[in-house]
């Protein structure tokens, strides 16, 4: 119950703060995207959340954070159900546009929810252009022009169709780290997601590309809804609307990034934010 | 949400993925079928041979019911020692040289033509050493069998031999070189021994794989009828033994064939039981 | 270098000579580093002998062989391989017909295991939970540990049989039209050699395809079922990066059938022959070995059974050595 005050609340203060005049990003009390509720997950017999309940608000970015082991790519593994391909077992619910995500076909469900990785992991075997296309042939989209048309669309949209448009052949491997990582989250955009999930997306990669991935979201979040995990707190105020803060597998706060970075209001998220563990 | 062209499509790739599914299990379950029948149907042939004269009789002659395999048994063993006594020494040697000093293109290209050797077909090291033993010597005998079942057994111990000192942890060689045993002592003293137990189980595989080979024994050690020991004289196996009565008009001897069959498998069954739990704990500890 | 804590105290009695004083203990120990160790040397170059004495095993084999076999390298050159007439009592040797049947019947197995043994691969390397994929997998090795002599018996009074009475039959009268199902249905012959090697075969195919496939790491698979894949669409794409290994798995399965002697010998009919039909004799290279060797009367026809021999030797190490490049490489590449 708190958590959903904090986010109307937050989403006043956000209003406030833009002196009333709704940005255009910002719609009238945006809905939320995905709602958890008493989240539980185990992987055999380790807990490893305990009664998560958080909500995801539209088109905005959402940043997870917490030290190692606190449960936050969980959490985000658990929000496209990917905790259940390493044999994790959830309990509680979370929904998508109030649907239960039990109840989407995890196919389906992954392809509205899309997932970008902590190490890039473009397909080896592929092109560039393959790469990309490849969600779209797993649904059957095989009109080579539409492809072309969508392949380009997303490259743009992740800032690298300028960078490969002349070598679009070549293999998925052969670009550097930071663009590999983009060529990913075309990839996830290609098939069109409503939400974009990403596990420190760029804690693998050099301070330039992070820089560019944080450009990126930043863009993103007008059309689609974004959850970001991360290590660097620094990265977490600069890109995020909202933060969460993990610890030891429990939600401890959530709230506006600039509230929760400047007053926490519990003591383990300052001690967290201050340094002083973690 | 989902357009019914969509709907039917995901429908479709469901369904392919439930067939590869259904596919994939019944490869698996009609692999196992020829075990299954194998181990059952020897089990069920050979075990109406299996009496306490089946292993300390003679080959009775031909027409007479009855009798043993006494001469085969000892004869496997025989030749096992022998093979032994060739190639366990070199594969061991071998092995602790590529695992202690093993970082060089030589070793590379040993432990290369060692896989490439474990590839070579057994009847083609049985004529090597028909040529090399048997010409020479103008006639069969259990050496050149032994000779041949040494080389069957090299490539397997070396591997063994290696993968297990290398499964010793660094601290155990860096404890001993602290204070002051020189390396070849270490290595000798508290490695070997350490890597030893699996060691032993790999030889025990090398031994049980040479025990089931036939093709190579058919022009070295040829076969005998008659009680041999000796080691210049052609000598009766376990494997020829069930080649030869396999091919008789006489049920008995059949069914004897079918005895020895199931020795054989049992014994290479529960070593390759011990030496999957050996290596497995080996693994599972680092 | 680490010391261990109170298992090997360091002081200077234990520094090998006791009654060494502390104070030279140290530089005595540097000493005996830098100096020449005897027992070092001659430990580190008699292992090498050995492992010399592996390499050079390879080709003392290869030599021999050779060298045996120049009687009828000699008379017949590379006829040998080419011509079919297999004559002891006129000294004339073709091995055609052996070259063909060693051929055919490792295609034939192959082209049952492979499928069959990548589908098992499949099962146990993306399919099959922990629990379930470790017994599996024994039971597929143990496949692989059978003798070949057992796989003969089993081959003569069960397979041959049920091939004779119950196989045969219908595929001659449902497909008896194809030249592959004509002549009279002994059960012995090309099918159960065939049949036979690749029950054999499968493990090994098997066994490394999965080694493969476990060895392209978990981000693959995430990377395309998070993209919205199903399990099989993911497995498709592993598949493409285990290409090589699979191939390489194939080639060393090649290598086995090839070779195999026992249980292709018993069942193949023995009979030096071509033909297009399934159900008739045959006879393979090894098959040949095995039955005529121990009876060889004359040096010619000795040489050409050796001959034989350095044939197989030559294909199998061309077959072994190709498929570990292969394999090797592909479970390097994933291993760093």
């Amino acid at each position: 119950m708190r958590s959903i005050d904090l986010a109307t609340n937050s989403e006043r203060k956000v209003m406030e703060v833009h002196s009333g005049e709704p940005s255009p990003a910002v719609q009238t009390a945006p809905l939320a995207k995905m709602v958890a509720k008493n989240v539980d997950a185990f992987f055999g017999k380790t807990q490893a959340l305990k009664s998560v309940s958080l909500e995801v608000a539209t088109n905005r970015v959402l940043a997870i954070i917490g030290p190692s082991g606190c449960g936050k790519s969980t959490f985000l593994r658990c929000l496209n159900r990917m905790h259940e391909v390493a044999s994790g077992t959830m309990k509680g619910s979370i929904t998508l546009d109030g649907e239960s995500i039990t109840q989407i076909d995890e196919v389906n469900l992954r392809r509205r929810v899309g997932m970008v990785f902590q190490k890039p992991n473009p397909f080896p075997t592929m092109s560039i252009f393959d790469n990309v296309a490849a969600g779209l042939r797993f649904n059957g989209h095989h009109n080579r022009k539409h492809l072309a048309e969508v392949v380009e669309r997303c490259l743009r949209q992740a800032a690298l169709w300028d960078e490969v448009k002349d070598s679009l052949n070549k293999s998925g491997m052969s670009i550097s780290g930071g663009q590999q990582q983009r060529l990913c989250i075309a990839r996830t955009l290609a098939v069109s997601p409503e939400v974009v999930l990403m596990d420190e997306p760029a804690s693998a990669l050099d301070p330039l590309s992070t820089a560019k991935i944080e450009e990126l979201i930043y863009e993103l979040k007008q059309n689609y809804t974004i959850a970001i995990v991360t290590h660097n707190m620094q990265q977490a105020a600069r890109v995020s609307d909202m933060t969460a803060f993990f610890y030891l597998g429990e939600l401890i706060e959530i709230g506006e990034t600039k509230r929760i970075f400047t007053t926490p209001d519990k003591r383990q998220t300052e001690d967290y934010i201050t340094g002083r563990f973690g | 949400m989902m357009t019914t062209n969509e709907k039917l499509y995901l429908l479709w790739r469901k369904t392919k993925n439930n067939a590869m599914i259904l596919f994939s299990l019944a490869c698996i379950l009609l692999a196992l079928v020829p075990l299954v029948l194998i181990f059952s149907y020897t089990l069920i042939q050979g075990i109406s041979a299996l009496n306490l004269d089946f292993f300390i009789q003679m080959p009775k002659p031909v027409g007479e019911t009855g009798g043993g395999m006494a001469n085969a048994i000892v004869g496997t063993g025989i030749l096992i020692g022998l093979g032994a006594l060739f190639g366990l020494p070199v594969g061991i040697m071998a092995g602790i040289y590529l695992a202690e000093y093993g970082d060089n293109p030589f070793a590379g290209t040993v432990r290369f033509l060692a896989d490439v050797l474990s590839g070579i077909p057994s009847i083609v090291v049985g004529v090597v050493a028909y040529v090399i033993v048997v010409l020479p010597m103008k006639h069969f005998s259990a050496l050149a069998g032994g000779v041949a079942l040494a080389i069957l057994m090299i490539p397997t111990v070396t591997r063994t031999t290696e993968e297990m000192i290398r499964l010793v942890p660094h601290s155990f060689r860096e404890a001993g070189l602290a204070i002051g045993i020189p390396r070849w002592k270490t290595t000798l003293r508290i490695i070997l021994p350490t890597a030893m137990k699996g060691i032993t189980t790999g030889i025990l595989l090398a031994i049980a794989r040479a025990a089931g080979e036939t093709a190579p024994l058919l022009f070295t050690a040829l076969g005998n009828r008659f009680w041999s020991t000796a080691i210049d004289q052609p000598i009766a196996s376990l494997t020829v033994f069930i080649y030869d009565y396999s091919k008789a008009p006489f049920e008995d001897w059949i069914r004897q064939s079918w005895g020895a069959a199931f020795v054989l498998i049992a014994l290479i069954f529960i070593l390759s039981v011990i030496f999957r739990i050996v290596t497995r704990s080996r693994y599972a500890e680092h | 270098m680490t010391q261990e804590s109170s298992a090997f105290p360091i002081d200077a009695s234990t520094a090998g000579g006791g009654g060494i004083p502390p104070a030279a203990a140290v530089s005595s120990r540097l000493a005996r580093k830098t100096r020449w160790n005897v027992g070092d040397f001659v430990f580190k170059h008699l292992t090498m002998l050995f492992a010399l004495g592996v390499l050079s095993l390879v080709f003392l084999m290869g030599y021999e062989m050779y060298k045996g076999s120049e009687l009828t390298m000699t008379k017949f050159g590379w006829n040998f391989l080419a011509t079919s007439i297999w004559d002891p009592v006129q000294d004339e040797y073709g091995a055609f017909p052996l070259i063909f049947g060693t051929l055919l019947s490792s295609f034939i197995a192959l082209l049952i295991s492979l499928p069959l043994g990548l589908g098992v691969a499949i099962f146990l390397s993306e399919l099959a939970p922990r629990w379930l994929e470790r017994p599996f997998s024994f039971l597929v090795e143990l496949l692989a540990a059978i003798p070949s002599i057992v796989y003969g018996l089993w081959g003569i009074f069960v397979l041959v049989p049920w091939l004779r009475l119950s196989v045969q039959p219908w595929l001659s009268s449902n497909f008896g039209y194809l030249p592959f199902f004509r002549g009279p249905a002994y059960g012995f012959g090309m099918l159960a050699a065939g049949l036979i090697l690749s029950v054999m075969v499968l493990p090994i195919i098997a066994s490394i395809s999965r080694d493969v496939l476990q060895a392209i790491p978990s981000l693959q698979r995430e990377a395309a079922l998070g993209l919205g894949a199903t399990r099989w669409e993911s497995t498709r794409v592993i598949l493409s990066s285990a290409k090589s290994g699979i191939l390489g798995a194939t080639l060393l399965g090649l290598g086995r059938a090839v070779g195999e002697t026992m249980a292709v010998t018993m069942v193949i009919g023995n009979r030096s022959e071509i033909s297009a039909s399934l159900f008739s004799p045959a006879y393979s290279m090894a098959s040949v070995i095995a039955n005529e060797f121990a009876e060889a009367s004359s040096s010619m026809y000795t040489s050409a059974l050796i001959e034989i021999a350095f044939v197989l030797f030559v294909m199998t190490i061309v077959l072994n050595a190709l498929a570990r490049l292969i394999v090797w490489s592909v479970t390097r590449r994933f291993r760093t």
